[in-house]
């Protein structure tokens, strides 16, 4: 419903301007959905779907992981210790025997995992406190938007580590950390979506019907705001395991043995003159699931609303 | 020009008061007694004792603030749990390098950015255009810990080029410097891009065509000087993100900095210098905001001071 309704907003408002010259010629192009144009232009891009198709990928590793590893990612064979690229172990051992290829594609499952739940955690705070921000405005606005630009003042990553530096490491906490430093991105956001729908005729209606400020918010406002939400998800994604890992790899986030690649990364430093495969690999695996996720949020930013810029 | 510089520092204050406060929160955010956090994990019964009521951590949260913030405004930010000196002094002892490191690798990020992304934009659709394109997308996706990795193995493990760790000579720089820099020279290349290519297609650059100047003075004396307006705001934002992606540069070439010793007492749990540490980096970075704003205002006079 929630989709329907976004729709036909969107539709009432710009979608349906039939093209003049159309018009005069007979023939009025047939109107569409904001999502059905979206989905036409992203499909006829294909380094978005090319980020996507990878994304949607490592989604699958991530679920499937127990079934695809060949070996138990914390199962240790000292005898086998630092073995470089074979068959058997596709991408070599590290340092206690493990196989790097089986501790990859369950550092997918942690990576995915960290990513979208702050991520989620981000968008669920950060869109509250845009609605309430933009819909009541006054001092709510001034309060939550002051606090929001405190926090908007430093770089990300330095706030993370602040905030691990008050609730100590380990990978729950980076979620945290991650989730919080996307707050005011996603508050930012939807108050300015809230601002530029709260005075148009379907929200002045709503509210003459009698609808209470919460469904106003959730119902009518939050639908509406939910493309430029949607591109900030997918490219918070991508700063999220960015940021979890790079937190992990200072020691701040995952502990061993645990499979994350920011942590693998790190334990392979020691080895990067004998065995250089214990620290490439995955780094390579960030850059790569990195990379897809912010292809394909800026093809769907594209897409949904090319002049829109996160 | 002077009310515009007085009143960015005016909203400055609020934030650094949140920001003062939440690193003096730190402290009593952490589960457990402060008192102890301070003095250190092998401290004695006594020695807490001792700091908790010289740092006054038994008076009401709202005395402690000020005081705390008094004692800032002294200079006195505290003894590190671990070394027991003064935090200042660690602090001097490190920002140095850090400062040295940031500016070289902002040196390094404007000369590969603003040369790769105006000839990107000069030689649109070129090869070298769809090249640089596609690494600098590369560089704001890659790691920066991985990318100083393997630098470090290219050119100081296999080539034995450079010195992998520390600091020292100009040699220690280098390596350090261009992971630093790279993804910031990313950003700036694709600004400089757009920012030419849109320059270039204004009529006064048909104009200096027309009286028939060479293309290199045209794009040299007359596109570059506009089209840089723009990228030097992005070169302000991006020193300001280089001095938190030094904390992880740092880490990786064991560059004794600022970021290097956060990282460092946080592991020790050091909350003195934990404290310090944040505390100086946030400083900066606010400063170097504040200089850039003022900056931009110089160079682009459209901007209203008023």
């Amino acid at each position: 419903m929630d989709r329907d309704q976004a729709s036909q907003h969107q539709t009432g408002k710009d979608r349906t301007t039939v093209d003049p010259l159309a018009v005069v010629s007979g023939f009025a192009r047939e109107s569409r959905s904001l999502w059905s144009d979206a989905r036409s232009r992203l499909l006829r891009n294909p380094v978005a779907m090319a980020g996507g198709a990878v994304s949607i990928l490592l989604i699958v590793v991530a679920i499937a992981a127990p079934y695809i590893a060949p070996y138990d990612p914390i199962h240790q064979d000292l005898a086998n210790s630092l073995a470089g690229l074979s068959m058997k172990h596709l991408a070599g051992t590290d340092v206690h025997g493990r196989d790097i290829f089986s501790r990859i594609i369950y550092g997918t499952r942690i990576s995915l995992q960290i990513g979208f739940l702050g991520m989620l955690l981000g968008c669920v705070v950060g869109v509250i406190l845009g609605l309430i921000s933009g819909y009541y405005g006054g001092w709510w606005d001034t309060i939550i938007m002051r606090l929001m630009d405190v926090q908007l003042a430093f770089p990300g990553l330095l706030v993370a580590i602040c905030i691990i530096a008050i609730i100590g490491p380990g990978l729950e906490n980076v979620i945290v950390a991650v989730g919080i430093f996307s707050v005011p991105l996603f508050a930012r956001v939807t108050r300015g979506q809230v601002l530029s729908l709260k005075e148009q005729e379907f929200i002045v209606a709503a509210r003459m019907m009698g609808a209470q400020d919460g469904r106003i918010m959730l119902n009518h406002l939050l639908p509406n705001a939910v493309a430029p939400l949607l591109v900030l998800c997918t490219l918070r994604i991508a700063t999220a395991i960015l940021t979890a890992a790079t937190l992990s790899f200072l020691g701040l986030g995952a502990q061993p043995p645990t499979p994350e690649w920011g942590a693998m990364l790190s334990d392979g430093r020691a080895y990067l003159a004998i065995a250089p495969h214990v620290a490439t690999i995955p780094g390579l695996a960030i850059l790569i699931t990195v990379l897809s996720f912010n292809l394909l949020g800026d093809g769907l930013r594209d897409a949904l609303d090319p002049r829109l810029r996160v | 020009m002077l009310r515009y510089i007085l009143r960015r520092l005016l909203y400055m204050t609020p934030i650094l008061f949140g920001v003062s406060l939440v690193i003096f929160l730190i402290l009593h955010l952490v589960p457990g007694d402060p008192a102890r956090l301070v003095a250190g994990l092998d401290a004695t019964q006594e020695d807490v004792k001792i700091v908790r009521s010289s740092l006054g951590l038994d008076r009401p949260l709202p005395v402690q603030y000020l005081s705390w913030l008094g004692s800032l405004l002294h200079g006195d930010l505290g003894r590190s749990a671990r070394t027991h000196r003064p935090v200042t002094q660690e602090l001097r002892l490190t920002f140095p390098a850090t400062v040295e490191l940031t500016l070289s690798a902002t040196v390094v990020a404007v000369l590969i950015g603003v040369a790769a992304g105006t000839i990107a934009a000069v030689r649109r659709n070129s090869v070298f255009d769809y090249t640089s394109m596609v690494v600098a997308l590369l560089g704001v996706c890659t790691p920066s810990f991985w990318l100083g990795l393997m630098l470090m193995l290219v050119f100081a493990v296999k080539l034995d080029l450079l010195p992998t760790t520390g600091r020292g000579g100009l040699e220690n720089l280098v390596l350090p410097a261009v992971t630093l820099g790279a993804g910031a020279a990313a950003i700036i290349a694709r600004v400089t891009r757009s920012s030419m290519l849109e320059v270039l297609g204004m009529d006064y650059i048909r104009t200096a065509h027309a009286k028939g100047l060479a293309a290199r003075a045209v794009v040299l004396r007359h596109a570059v000087k506009n089209a840089l307006i723009p990228v030097i705001t992005v070169i302000g934002l991006e020193f300001g993100y280089l001095l938190a992606g030094a904390v992880v540069t740092e880490t990786v070439f064991a560059y004794p900095g600022v970021g290097w010793l956060l990282v460092e007492a946080i592991g020790f749990r050091d909350y003195p210098v934990i404290q310090g540490a944040l505390l100086l980096l946030a400083l900066q970075f606010a400063l170097v905001n504040l200089v850039v704003d003022i900056l931009y205002a110089f160079v682009d006079p459209r901007i209203s001071y008023g």
